[in-house]
């Protein structure tokens, strides 16, 4: 404990204050959730209950198959960004070598770059790749997929850096004088300490993925477009009720995975969820 | 075997452990250079370029001309908008979040673990949604407007105005501003507070002199992770403003997707960059250790 | 007999900081092995030199006759204990105990088995199932200790293992180590910062300073004839006396007084007489004349410091002070400040040191 509770009037109104950012918080997630089950086709007006939005939802051909190409970019993203972003952690914080600042500064530019930057690069180097090397790509699947995992790379290596600065060195050097080779006191020692910033750095990475419109928008291509690009270009025709529940559904995959995570960090006994 | 120690032994076993770091970076490394670096590189060139009359690039003739339409007025505007924005944004943000972060830093642990989890479930929901559900609350005739009404204030029209675009923006950034506050008025030992008192300080004065102060880390770390964003952002403005408050964000997405001028993207683009290297630079320079 | 550990001519460079510079030590199997030094020093680097952590910029490493300078840990029949444990915390105790079994193959049931038997040793029965977190400071010590020592080392490396524990928890372990040691005759290799630890409990003690060894021998040894004045300062209290050497039996101190102090250094060296406050008897001035091989200087009480067993005066002389311990004795007893004293000593009370 560290601050002294504030008394009287001051603590009323920091209480209300708070009060006021949870309502902002929660107030409109809550509306949308409730109208995505309204009978009307006024978004955003009750009509009664009903689940034709979401029967919708399940039988709409292309917002299914903008579901399951974000779903598969999701997952191979992260998979790929996770490897490569937690070698990466490793490089960095345990051993020396040449070209180590530029990586270091290379690897911090995806997170600082904005998102508009990074769509224009992606978009540019794609394009521009035939007229350099005469190599045509078809933007789609892999053009998202390795778009992702170029930012991905990046927060997984953070987050996995910040759990190998904590974890105490002399773990692995102890496993080394008690017979481990150096491939053993990784695989005993070293990589189940850092699991939960490799998990963390998992989680951070496929929220990510689910969540980019920009990017995405600037290389997928005709036919293959992820779900929030796809409902993106929905929003900007105008709302739906098809919307509410498509919204309503991608807002429950991203609390469930928080929830999750949470979970598994309290199984653990738990540190500090920010990271 | 022998196996006596060598000078040359140890340097030769400092540079095969060099080697191993070098390995293990690779990966991630080339994949960077290619897929970033590279890429990064080609925009810089391309903001040198010309547009030439079919919409294409001419990658030759380079100049500076696409920089030189920064100074026109309409894209001055909108840069001058942005900016504003931007920081209206962090300012409103900082005002919500420095008294919730004390409130929060001063509860005991079993509330305060709880709220924390409430204000990760909106940090990581998914983003789009955030500000779609706003655009329902605002619509004509929508939930916000009825309640107006309902109170005797009459219809509001916040829709597609920057006052829609500025909520939106707090609403999707707000945490970005509460976490790094938290973390650092948490940090700050109570007794400093107490001894301030002691000394004749009113609360005010405590909270100028000392609490400000110690927890300035906190307002640059959140200043800066609400700033950069609001700046660069697209969604929130494409879905909640309308056509007269385009900003920075859609203004270079419409160079590229609608008027097809890449150079002139592609400088804009750059120049947003080099903003928030800065601001990220300032926010190092200042202590801050960690994104 | 082969020796534990032969370390000749050995040199530890990290950049520009010598560490370890041009060491030679002899570790007898079976022994208890202080080092002793001040912090940076360069004991923890020997140690890890010895354990494979670091290895040598030069110099030869043997362990019972093989030479290992730059074999890596995972190849060395030494085990560590370290300084804060460098317990695994995702482990069990008894999982701990048995990694390094597991490490060296050896089957899951007898690993288990010989684990167990190792925490007994220790008196940790009952606590195989619980996670380091779980333990007080006292039983992680133990569990390191297990952890090393049922890989049957040949010798066993301790970095400042009691350092972490309250006093007389501390205490209750020096016994414990000594005796543990003393059972299983393995060469124990012990580093620490506190000297009374170093004294109370090993066979012998090697004191360094700056990457320097500056004398290895018994603990009775080390106090009553140190090498120098650093050793002579940093183990126990001492009185340092200046002077210069006359010839071979005699210095001359600052204040001229001719002093009988065996030395063999050259006429003219400048030198100090080493005097343990213990050592120095204190009497009324002129009550006792000086003897045949007593020495004695006149001095003033400066001051008187209360210690419960002991009493502590410091005496004024013309030219310093110096420290003088007594057994307490009841008040109206003692000399108070003012009062006029001598300090004596024989010749084997004190040592001449460079
Ligand atoms: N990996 C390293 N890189 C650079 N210098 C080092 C390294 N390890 C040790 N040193 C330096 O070598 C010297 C000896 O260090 P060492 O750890 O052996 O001291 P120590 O006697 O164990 O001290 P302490 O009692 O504080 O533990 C110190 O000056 C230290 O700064
Ligand atoms: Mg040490």
């Amino acid at each position: 404990m560290s601050v002294a509770k504030p008394r009287g009037a001051t603590n009323t109104a920091l209480g209300l204050n708070a009060f006021v950012v949870y309502l902002f918080f929660y107030a409109p997630i809550l509306l949308l959730v409730l109208f995505s089950f309204s009978d009307d086709n006024i978004v955003g007006r009750w009509g009664g209950f009903t689940l034709d939005w979401y029967r919708d939802f399940g039988e709409n051909d292309e917002v299914q198959s903008a579901l399951s190409v974000s779903v598969r970019v999701a997952i191979i993203s992260t998979l790929i960004s996770v490897v490569l972003g937690t070698m990466a952690a490793l490089a960095l914080e345990r051993f020396r070598f040449r070209g180590e600042r530029v990586f270091d500064a290379l690897l911090y530019l995806p997170v600082i770059i904005p998102d508009v930057t990074m769509a224009v690069m992606m978009l540019i180097f794609f394009t521009s790749l035939d007229d350099l090397i005469g190599l045509q790509v078809t933007k789609g699947f892999s053009t998202i997929t390795l778009s992702h995992v170029a930012f991905s790379i990046s927060f997984v290596s953070i987050v996995v850096r910040a759990r190998l600065a904590g974890m105490n060195q002399t773990l692995e050097e102890a496993a080394q004088d008690l017979y481990a080779t150096r491939w053993q006191a990784f695989r005993h020692v070293t990589f189940p300490q850092i699991m939960p910033g490799i998990a963390g750095g998992a989680l951070l990475a496929l929220t990510l993925s689910l969540d980019d419109v920009v990017i995405t928008q600037f290389v997928a291509g005709p036919g293959s477009t992820t779900l929030p690009v796809y409902v993106f270009g929905l929003i900007r025709r105008g709302v739906t009720p098809l919307i509410n529940a498509v919204s309503v559904v991608m807002l429950g995959a991203s609390i469930t995975l928080v929830l999750l995570s949470l979970l598994a960090q309290r199984a653990r006994g738990g540190s500090d969820p920010v990271a | 075997m022998t196996a006596l120690a060598t000078p040359e032994f140890e340097a030769a076993n400092e540079k095969q452990k060099r080697r191993r770091g070098l390995l293990l970076a690779l990966p991630s490394y080339l994949y960077l250079i290619v897929f970033f670096a590279f890429p990064l590189l080609i925009v810089v060139l391309y903001s040198f370029a010309t547009r030439n009359r079919f919409g294409g690039t001419d990658l030759s003739g380079w100049n500076l001309d696409s920089y030189a339409r920064l100074g026109e007025p309409i894209v001055r505007t909108i840069l001058f908008r942005s900016l504003g924005l931007a920081i209206l944004t962090t300012l409103i943000c900082l005002l919500l979040a420095y008294p919730f972060a004390y409130f929060l830093a001063t509860r005991g642990s079993t509330i305060r673990n709880v709220m924390l989890v409430f204000v990760m479930i909106p940090f990581w929901s998914n983003f789009l949604v955030r500000n779609y559900a706003w655009r329902v609350l605002l619509g004509n005739d929508g939930p916000f407007s009825q309640l107006t009404e309902f109170l005797g204030f009459g219809e509001t029209r916040v829709l597609f105005t920057p006052t829609a675009v500025v909520i939106g923006l707090v609403y999707g950034f707000l945490p970005f501003m509460i976490l790094p506050l938290y973390a650092a008025i948490e940090r700050i030992d109570g007794r400093v507070l107490e001894a301030s008192r002691d000394l004749y300080a009113n609360g005010w004065q405590t909270f100028r002199h000392v609490l400000w102060p110690l927890s300035r880390s906190g307002v640059i770390a959140g200043s800066i992770l609400v700033f950069v964003p609001s700046l660069g952002a697209y969604v929130t403005p494409e879905i909640l403003g309308g056509a007269k408050t385009t900003l920075l964000g859609s203004y270079i997405v419409s160079q590229f997707l609608e008027a097809r001028n890449w150079p002139a993207g592609a400088a804009v683009s750059f120049v947003l960059m080099t903003v928030m290297l800065g601001a990220t630079l300032v926010y190092f320079r200042s202590g801050g250790r960690n994104l | 007999m082969t020796a534990a550990v032969e370390i000749s001519d050995v040199t530890k460079r990290f950049g520009d900081v010598v560490a370890v510079d041009n060491i030679d030590l002899t570790i007898a199997d079976g022994e208890f092995f202080a080092m002793l030094g001040p912090s940076g020093c360069g004991k923890t680097t020997t140690l890890r030199m010895i354990a494979g952590l670091d290895f040598p910029t030069e110099g030869s490493l043997k362990i019972f006759g093989d030479e290992v300078g730059t074999l890596p840990p995972n190849k060395r029949p030494v085990n560590t204990v370290f300084q804060n444990y460098a317990l695994f915390p995702h482990m069990s105790v008894l999982d701990n105990v048995s990694f390094g079994l597991r490490m060296q193959k050896v089957d899951k049931a007898t690993a288990a088995a010989r684990a167990k038997e190792s925490i007994e040793l220790v008196q940790l029965g009952g606590y195989e199932k619980r996670r380091p977190n779980q333990l007080s400071g006292g039983q992680q010590q133990r569990v390191a200790l297990a952890r090393a020592l049922v890989n049957e080392p040949k010798v066993l490396l301790l970095d400042e293992p009691l350092g972490a524990l309250d006093l007389k928890l501390r205490q209750e372990m020096q016994g414990e180590l000594k005796s543990l040691q003393r059972d299983l005759g393995v060469s124990f290799v012990f580093v620490t910062h506190d000297q009374e630890e170093a004294l109370t409990m090993s066979d012998r003690i090697a004191v360094m300073n700056e990457g320097k060894l500056l004398q290895v021998g018994s603990p009775e040894e080390i106090y009553e004839r140190p090498a120098n004045r650093f050793v002579a300062d940093f183990i126990g209290q001492t009185n340092l006396i200046e002077g210069t050497v006359a010839d071979e039996t005699t210095i001359v101190l600052t204040n001229g007084a001719r002093v009988a102090a065996p030395s063999d250094h050259a006429a003219g060296t400048a030198v100090a007489l080493s005097l343990r406050p213990e050592r120095a008897t204190l009497t009324p001035a002129g009550a006792v004349e000086a003897a045949d091989g007593r020495t004695s200087v006149d001095g003033v009480i400066a001051g008187v410091t209360y210690l419960g067993n002991a009493l502590v005066y410091d005496v004024a002389l013309d030219w310093m002070t110096i420290e003088v311990r007594e057994e307490n004795r009841p008040a109206g007893d003692r000399p108070s400040p003012g009062d006029r004293v001598a300090v004596s000593w024989t010749t084997s009370d004190a040592s001449v040191v460079v």
